[in-house]
């Protein structure tokens, strides 16, 4: 999850009391899904290096808004560090750097004008291990919103509930709110540092991997809630298990050797792909 | 625990559901047009064919996209891949329906060979089959499965009575042999459609039991 120091803006839903200016996106929640905007996360001609070694080729990729993105392809192709490009996660490695563009809303995350910390806290992120802070369940939910200056236990009280039920943890953790976040199984903390990435009111979830620790029941409830989160968040995953892109995705985007192979309607790339490659890597057959 | 993609499941249920109160329409119907010597009520069964090739093929889609994509296994698998035979079965029940209305039409111009008993019987008997075998799988009935199986025996029987019937017509009395011959067709599409019953009742068995007792005297066993 990203947690972030600065002022910024609240959100109407989240309750605060700093307003400082964000991002501008431009989203369109207009009527049925299907007509939110198609191109709302885009690299463009995107290649992006550390220090020497070039890690992403020419990306071209259209993420549609509040739709769930896979990213798939074996390990070392990029796709990782596709992730870590959108929230500039990257950028605190040195040597980075990058060419072409990379916008969200239509406008680009590197524009100089843009805070990096206010890009970063409309972007939520899920790690593979899960990584609850050693604080309650309520503090850790609400860690964001401390550092932002939230002090209004109303507030704060609210935003722990309104996350926690969206990630479908609530009716489990209610009446332990105060105990240790470490004292939930795996599964739990997972859905903990969900809430604690939603609490901040992102507008994009990166997820890296986000089920590889848990047990399939666990896993399961991982899948419901992405297919819930999706109704208010674009999602963009990074997974290796096969049929948990198929399950949760609606696009899937192929990468190979840091190159972009091959992108489209998850049903079509899990049931009749256009290239071999990505026929053979789905069937577990390569890479 | 329930996941989000379960709806999708009774999605292919009910698309199955649709499709046996459908076969089961165009069969009573196209009996009904045979024995009230209905030209205009056959043709209209042959109209409506279409309705369950469509639901057919509806059913594959959505069965071959929930395995490609939610990766199904155990009941659920099996549940998936008896949905798409049952309704491959369904629409054979609507092509034998079809061939009935087929025969129905060209036996208006016909003198009638025999009153019209066991062909409605033998109807009566597949559809009861078709309906149960339906219960069946919507409800989980093994029993009542297994008991579908056992009743194939008595269409074929009423199948083979009626064929060496109208055999002895036609050596009696060669002006009926068309007719003769278009009732065997009836009689002969009847036990086809108690066939597909029985394949539906051996699938839900599977579904059930994850045992296939096709070819197998388990079903014997249990009598």
């Amino acid at each position: 999850m990203d947690t972030s120091n600065d002022n910024s803006e609240r959100s109407p839903d989240a309750g605060g009391e700093v307003s400082q200016p964000r991002m501008q996106v431009e989203r369109q929640a207009l009527g049925e899904r299907g007509t939110y905007r198609q191109d709302y996360i885009s690299f463009l001609n995107y290649s992006f290096f550390y220090g020497p070694a070039q890690v992403l080729y020419d990306i071209e990729l259209a993420m549609p808004d509040r739709q769930v993105t896979a990213l798939i392809g074996p390990s070392g192709c990029g796709k990782s560090t596709l992730l870590r490009n959108i929230n500039r996660m990257n950028d605190l490695i040195d040597g980075v750097r990058h060419e072409g563009e990379l916008l969200i809303g239509g406008e680009s995350v590197y524009d100089p004008h843009l805070e990096v910390i206010s890009l970063r806290k409309q972007i939520g992120m899920v790690f593979q291990k899960s990584n609850p802070f050693p604080k309650s369940i309520y503090e850790n939910v609400i860690y964001g919103l401390r550092v932002a200056g939230r002090k209004k236990k109303s507030v704060l009280d609210e935003a722990v509930e309104r996350s926690l039920r969206r990630s479908a943890l609530w009716d489990e953790v209610k009446d332990r709110l105060h105990e240790s976040a470490f004292s939930l199984s795996g599964g739990q903390m997972q859905r903990l540092c969900i809430a604690r990435a939603i609490a901040n009111d992102p507008e994009i979830i990166l997820m890296d991997e986000p089920c590889s620790a848990l047990d399939p029941v666990a896993t399961g409830k991982i899948e419901d809630l992405i297919h819930e989160l999706k109704e208010n968040y674009t999602i963009v995953i990074v997974t290796h298990n096969m049929q948990q892109a198929a399950r949760v995705s609606d696009r899937t985007a192929f990468f190979y050797l840091g190159k972009l192979v091959e992108y489209g309607e998850t049903q079509q790339i899990f049931m009749n792909p256009a290239n071999s490659q990505t026929e053979a890597y789905v069937s577990g057959r390569f890479g | 625990m329930k996941r989000f993609f379960d709806e999708e499941l009774n999605t292919l249920r009910s698309h199955l559901s649709l499709m046996g109160e459908k076969a089961i329409e165009q069969l009573r119907a196209a009996i009904k047009a045979l024995v009230e010597r209905d030209r205009g009520a056959a043709e209209e069964v042959r109209r409506n064919d279409d309705i369950l090739d469509e639901l057919e093929v509806k059913i594959d889609e959505e069965a071959i996209r929930f395995v490609g994509l939610r990766g199904p296994v155990a009941r659920e698998l099996r549940l998936v891949i008896v949905g798409m035979k049952a309704g491959h079965d369904l629409e054979r029940v609507g092509d034998e329906a079809n061939n009935i209305a087929k025969r129905a039409i060209k036996l208006v111009d016909e003198r009638p060979v025999k009153e019209y008993v066991d062909i409605p019987r033998m109807a009566a008997m597949a559809e009861d089959m078709l309906r149960d075998a339906l219960s069946a799988f919507f409800d989980g009935d093994e029993a009542k499965a297994i008991d579908v199986c056992q009743r194939d025996g008595e269409v074929d029987k009423i199948n083979k009575q009626l064929y060496r019937e109208l055999v002895g017509c036609i050596s009696e009395r060669p002006s009926t042999t068309t007719a003769a011959i278009e009732l065997m067709f009836v009689s002969k599409a009847l036990e086809r459609i108690a066939d597909h019953a029985t394949n539906i009742a051996e699938e839900v068995i599977f579904l059930l039991r994850g045992k296939d007792v096709r070819h197998t005297d388990e079903i014997k066993k249990t009598q």
